[in-house]
């Protein structure tokens, strides 16, 4: 299964990269672009034991972002699995 | 309890990309009721030392975020299980990190609001001098310390920060040298201009700061930070009449 992973940093909390990133753009002729959010881009290959179903991988996925690929205090993350 | 030996044993962990490490126990050393030891992140036990430093650097490289790896390593659970029994821990700048990614402390330290590394003098302010960390000190002391961190930008929920507050968890802040919280006194945009913070029950503290950096009256940088560890030194061997 091909996994991919997206954390940003929580909503709510400001995020100074995206604000600069944000306030850049119109200097390049490119407008209407708000609310960027910067933040990481995880891939990986996992090999779960077989018959594992989809929706076991995605709950083994949604446990690894929690415990270690996002930090869910400062994070947000999302996350596809795709068989393959 | 009491260390028997009437010397206070300092363990300085040491995590792959720590570099603090020998800056804090040089520190130790210049106290002469207490030692300093350093701790392998691969140990799986403390060694039976009275207190614990978590030293600043860049345990793992940073990877993935400050402190993020070095949470697992073997240590840890030997500083999780004394702090757990009520062990002074000390966590500084990325020591601090990695005791917010372990939960030893609530929130989570950002990057800096300005985006850039900063080294300079802050002003910190007492605000709880009612800890095994801050005794020596009065309510609204200033401290005159150095941060040197990328990622010192303080987080939390507003609720969990409400709590905090009611308890006194908010040890020090940075503030303009009268004493004023202000914007341009605070170094990395923490929420309100937090720098340091302890635990419900203050045997664990984590600040970005650096303490161990104001020891010594012939080297720049004053000795604001000696407060700090006498405190600790004076918990642990129970000199100190500490709230908790």
């Amino acid at each position: 299964m091909n996994v991919r992973v997206y954390v940003t940093p929580k909503k709510g909390i400001l995020d100074p990269q995206g604000a600069t990133v944000e306030r850049a753009l119109p200097n390049l002729g490119f407008s209407g672009v708000s609310d960027v959010r910067i933040g990481k881009f995880i891939e990986f290959r996992l090999d779960p034991p077989p018959g594992t179903t989809l929706e076991q991988a995605r709950a083994t996925v949604d446990e690894m972002c929690r415990k270690l690929l996002a930090n869910p205090i400062i994070e947000d993350f999302t996350f596809t699995v795709d068989e393959g | 309890m009491s260390p028997a030996s009437g010397r206070v044993r300092f363990g300085v962990v040491v995590f792959p990309g720590s570099n603090c490490d020998t800056d804090a126990h040089h520190a130790i050393s210049t106290f002469p009721d207490a030692t300093a030891q350093y701790l392998w992140h691969k140990d799986t036990d403390l060694a039976g030392v009275d207190a614990v430093i978590l030293p600043g650097g860049f345990s793992y490289g940073d990877y993935l975020r400050c402190g993020a790896i070095a949470r697992f390593s073997p240590i840890m659970q030997a500083v999780r299980d004394f702090a757990a029994d009520g062990g002074l821990v000390i966590g500084i700048c990325n020591g601090f990190q990695i005791l917010v990614e372990s939960g030893l402390l609530p929130g989570g330290l950002l990057r800096n609001m300005g985006l850039k590394f900063v080294c300079r003098y802050v002003n910190l302010r007492v605000e709880n001098p009612a800890t095994p960390f801050t005794h020596t000190c009065r309510e609204g002391d200033l401290l005159r310390i150095i941060v040197k961190h990328n990622e010192g930008n303080y987080a939390v929920d507003p609720t969990t920060l409400a709590q905090m507050k009611a308890r006194g968890q908010i040890v020090l802040r940075y503030a303009d040298a009268h004493g004023k919280l202000t914007p341009a006194a605070n170094p990395n945009g923490s929420v309100e201009n937090i720098a340091g913070i302890c635990n419900e029950t203050f045997n664990v503290f984590g600040m970005m700061p650096h303490p161990e950096n104001s020891v010594e009256a012939h080297m720049a940088g004053g000795t604001d930070g000696r407060t700090i560890f006498q405190a600790m030194i004076d918990s642990a061997l129970g000199r100190a009449e500490v709230k908790a």
